[in-house]
């Protein structure tokens, strides 16, 4: 294997890698749009898409086609559900006891996942066959150009809700100014109840889109959920263009760390190159001035 | 303020004296061992109290000054052969040196950025006593830890242990309430409030900041320090962002406003997974049900909530602080 | 005082719990288990637990042991050291347990190594390390493999393949880098070359950083050293790298599902393992055929799930026990004494041969090379 053909392979590795990540970072951007409360169960949003859509493809039997939108709609609804119980009953409580909420609510989705499915680790078919695709010497799956197509596909989707429907901008106009967006008429309460089922649906397509590669078992979300959290920061929080970015970036510096300097540091090296940009820029790399201001602790 | 310094030299006494009634009635090595941990736990989270509640910052990286003490002093007593009476300064100098240094940039982060760059900070450390394999065994630990031997006591059982830690625990009440008690105490309350306004009357926000950080991270390395010559076996799994977190909730399910919602919360999520043997497979989610329950009935923490009086013993009407 | 006196509630509840202890009704002999039921070695130690349970209800079905019932004591370690102290010390000083079993993982073993040396109570771990009987332990007996026979294994089967230039993977766990360590201790005597020395963290989701780089080397074949999930990965990653050297796995790959997991690119992995796995294949004059077949058969039909072979450390390691309680009965210096001259005993691992100096009592022909065919392991060369 050619030099050349190495460093392509980190690429396509870690753009891989990266587009996970990104994924749950826009589901961290969502909810903290519209709250400014980071939710740490973001992770196990991901875990019980790819489980539930194991349980319907593989014990149920349905096709896939129809076992990964289904997936995806009941773990919309599982955060839906989520945030009416534990998150909505809190009128005023501060950010603090809302993200200690979520890590709860995070053990007892890890907990009902061991219930329900055990300890094992599961995997889907690949949506379109293992057959690795070729060019200059390196490899990339099939399932990989799925994960990159679906996170571009939700990156547009998310853009015209935001920019052209009534209910996105008024998400948005929440998250600029909660008070504001009340005067004129927005349901607060309804918009981030539709920001807990959106940002749990982006998991759920993303625990089904990745099962196949990187297989899926009860424990598979806290490091996923700690990567994209450090891409949702990273990217400047609330920043979709910079969550997605940051995802990207963060894959490829482990990428590259593992193939060109020691894997097991390879964490090590994202993060400190992470850490040093937040020192350097307090509010992510994508960070603009102003925005800032607004959105406090 | 010499009355603070009685009272809160009494009150530690009474945590001190409680306790050590507590071991008395107990009398079973299990238990004792567990309260030996609460003990190591309260330390770390009356620090993490001081920061959170009172400097209002947040640190999701507890568990490596943790972890910083614990090996610094396993490596030197196992690895060196230094005595104790050396160790334990120089565990204590190092974490907080460490959290000197890493402490001034990224304290100027705020609310999550602080959050990530802290649990990064964390997470760092932990690849670190991963990969150091020839200091650290690496991940499958080393042991042989020397126990403490203190005026010519060997601390060989969990009574002696337990005397031990629960007189630092004294200690590091005291030295706390005093803290909060004093000027440095009320400017910290104000930077909490209003950072602005704080730096506009003259307090030196970004120092304080820092040296409450410092301060925290001590208290974590003397708990690390303890837990060391305690279970005299070290493995990266106990320095990891999970118990950071968990730390973090203990704070925050006590009452982030007082630090003796620290040691409340720190008591209820210590003993609580112990109870929650009688379950079996169940207790962790028994475990999430009771933190989320909590956290949605008390959101500002189980501090100061109204325990059935009939639980309580008689105390004198008006008694309150 | 408010504050202080909800403490002392708090406290108070606690002790008061903790002197409702069951007293004892009547006479048994209770022996305790200690595995990572839950967390990330969960899937080692249901299984352990489980099949200790299954044991316990054999020997009662049976009248017990000499007329006495036995009664087992099971807590969750959750894979956790601390937790792990803990319940040894409930184990041993609240249900008074007369010996241990477990832990599932070499930390929370060798965390527990000082408490049951201390309380002279002997500890029969689940867990893979050789530094939890080397050096041996007046108190502590293991019966999983040791990790050098299984590098022993692979390097002889590489050996006999005309291997000499490997590339080594390990996950960032206990038991990956005690493999990790294994396989350079002993590449020199082998004559092995390792020319890539490549790690990850247990929960990554992909390899083909690491596996990119292997593949720029002169590698003959990859070995890696990790447990489900990332055994799988590797496997995936290397099929779709297009590497077609051989993969030797270790003999944490012991359950069929995980070539389910793995799916057609476990196809070809070799690895060592307790002839558990392959019990189909194994002659009948073997010595071990007939314990094989009993628990697979009890285990599959009780639970409904295929056996593996960490379930068998927990087989080998209760019935060594129920054997010296035989002998010694509610005696804890007899039961390290029995278990310390447990001979020629036939366990699903192998045929044990414990002594002073040996307290795990296998040798590495308790191993066998599996091979994956087919998406069932069959022994190597048949």
């Amino acid at each position: 294997m050619s030099f050349a053909s190495q460093l392509l392979q980190y690429t396509l590795s870690g753009i891989t890698i990266g587009s996970i990540y990104a994924l749950v970072a826009i589901g961290f951007n969502i909810i903290y749009n519209s709250t400014g409360i980071i939710n740490l169960a973001q992770g196990d949003f991901v875990m019980l898409g790819g489980m539930i859509a194991v349980f319907f493809h593989n014990t149920l039997h349905f096709p896939l086609v129809a076992s990964g939108p289904i997936a995806a709609l009941i773990v919309a609804l599982i955060g839906i559900l989520f945030e009416r119980f534990a998150i909505h009953p809190l009128k005023n409580a501060s950010v603090i006891t809302l993200v200690i909420i979520t890590i709860a609510a995070s053990i007892l989705f890890k907990g009902g996942a061991m219930f329900l499915w055990g300890k094992d680790a599961y995997s889907l078919p690949s949506f379109s066959g293992d057959e690795p695709i070729r060019f200059l010497g390196a490899t990339i799956l099939p399932q990989t150009i799925w994960i990159i197509c679906v996170l571009l596909f939700i990156v547009a989707a998310l853009v015209c809700f935001f920019r052209y429907t009534m209910v996105g901008r008024a998400m948005k106009a929440c998250s600029y100014n909660k008070r504001a967006a009340n005067i004129v008429g927005i349901n607060v309460n309804n918009m981030v109840m539709l920001s807990f089922g959106l940002s749990a649906l982006i998991g759920g397509i993303a625990g089904v889109i990745i099962t196949p590669i990187s297989l899926i078992e009860y424990e598979k979300g806290s490091l996923l959920g700690l990567k994209g959290f450090g891409a949702a920061v990273f990217g400047g929080l609330g920043n979709m263009g910079g969550a997605v970015a940051a995802g990207i970036l963060i894959g490829l510096l482990e990428s590259y760390s593992a193939g060109l300097l020691s894997s097991g540091y390879k964490d090590a090296v994202a993060l400190i190159i992470l850490l040093l940009v937040l020192f350097f820029r307090p509010g992510g790399i994508f960070a603009r001035k102003e925005v800032q201001k607004l959105k406090h602790y | 303020m010499k009355k603070y310094l009685t009272t809160s030299f009494s009150k530690s006494a009474y945590v001190f004296t409680g306790a050590v009634i507590l071991m008395a009635i107990v009398r079973n090595p299990y238990h004792v061992g567990i309260l030996v941990f609460l003990g190591m736990n309260i330390i770390i989270t009356i620090g993490l109290s001081l920061l959170m509640g009172y400097a209002g910052q947040i640190s999701l990286g507890q568990a490596a000054f943790f972890g910083i003490g614990a090996y610094t002093t396993g490596i030197l007593t196992t690895k060196l052969g230094l005595p104790v009476a050396v160790s334990f300064p120089l565990s204590i100098l190092l974490t907080i040196s460490v959290a000197f240094v890493i402490g001034i940039p990224t304290l100027r982060l705020r609310g999550h950025y602080l959050a990530m760059a802290t649990l990064g900070l964390g997470e760092i450390v932990h690849i670190v006593f991963n990969e150091l394999i020839p200091l650290t065994g690496g991940p499958s630990g080393f042991g042989n830890i020397p126990l403490i031997r203190i005026f010519g006591i060997e601390l060989d059982n969990d009574y002696k242990y337990f005397i031990f830690v629960w007189a630092i625990v004294a200690i590091v009440l005291f030295l706390s309430l005093n803290i909060i008690n004093s000027r440095v105490g009320r400017a910290l309350k104000a930077i909490h409030k209003e950072e602005q306004t704080a730096s506009t009357l003259g307090v030196n926000t970004s120092r304080l900041k820092l040296s409450v950080f410092v301060l925290s991270s001590g208290f974590a390395a003397l708990a690390g320090f303890l837990y060391a010559h305690y279970v005299t076996f070290l493995s990266p799994g106990t320095f990891s962002l999970g118990f950071s977190i968990l730390l973090v909730t203990m704070v925050a399910v006590g009452g982030m406003e007082n630090i003796w919602g620290a040691l409340i919360g720190t008591t209820v999520l210590t003993l609580l997974p112990e109870y929650l043997r009688f379950f079996k497979d169940f207790d962790i989610l028994i475990y999430g049900i009771i933190l989320i329950s909590i956290m949605i009935l008390r959101p500002e923490g189980l501090y100061g909530i109204k325990i059935p009086g009939f639980l309580l013993p008689r105390s004198k009407k008006g008694d309150n602080e | 005082m408010k504050r202080v006196m909800a403490i002392l509630t708090i406290l108070i509840a606690f002790s008061a719990a903790s002197c409702l202890e069951a007293k004892d009704k009547k006479q048994s002999y209770k022996i305790g288990g200690v595995f990572a039921i839950t967390g990330p070695a969960s899937f080692l130690g249901e299984p352990e637990r489980n099949t200790m349970l299954m044991i316990v209800d054999m020997v009662n079905a049976q009248g017990g042991i000499n007329g006495v019932p036995l009664e087992a004591f099971i807590e969750d370690s959750v894979g956790d050291e601390t937790k792990a102290v803990n319940a040894v010390k409930k184990l041993i000083n609240s249900d008074k347990v007369l010996a241990i079993i477990g832990t599932t993982r070499s930390g929370t073993t060798m965390a527990v190594i000082p408490i049951v040396e201390k309380a002279e109570t002997p500890l029969i771990s689940c867990a893979a390390a050789e530094t939890i009987v080397n050096p041996v332990r007046k108190w502590v007996f293991k019966t999983p493999q040791l990790d050098r026979h299984a590098a022993d294994r692979i390097y002889g089967t590489m050996r006999d393949r005309g291997i000499s230039r490997v590339a080594v993977m390990s996950a960032t766990t206990g038991f990956g880098s005690a493999g990790r360590e294994q396989l350079q201790n002993l590449a020199q005597t082998y004559g092995m070359k390792i020319v890539a020395d490549e790690t990850y963290g247990p929960k990554d989701t992909d390899m083909t950083a690491q596996l990119t780089k292997i593949k720029g080397t002169n590698a003959q074949a990859v070995v890696n050293w990790s447990i489900v999930p990332a055994q799988a990965i590797v496997a995936k990653n290397m099929r779709q790298l297009g590497m077609t050297i051989p993969l030797y796995q270790s003999h944490g790959f012991g359950n069929i599902k995980y070539v389910e997991a793995a799916g057609s690119a476990a196809e070809g992995i070799i690895f060592p393992a307790g002839r558990l796995l392959a019990v189909d294949t194994v002659p009948d004059s073997n010595p071990q055929k007939k314990v094989l077949v009993e628990y697979k058969t009890l285990y599959e039909s009780k639970f409904d799930d295929p056996v593996s072979t960490f379930g068998g450390h927990a087989w080998d390691a209760t019935w060594i026990l129920v054997e010296a309680l035989k002998k010694a009965g509610a005696d804890k210096e007899g039961i390290r004494k029995s278990i310390e001259n447990t001979k020629g005993f036939v366990g699903t691992g192998g045929v044990f041969n414990f002594s002073k100096t040996d307290h795990c009592g296998l040798g590495p022909e308790a191993f066998e090379m599996l091979v994956v065919n087919n998406g069932k392991f069959v022994v190597l060369g048949q």
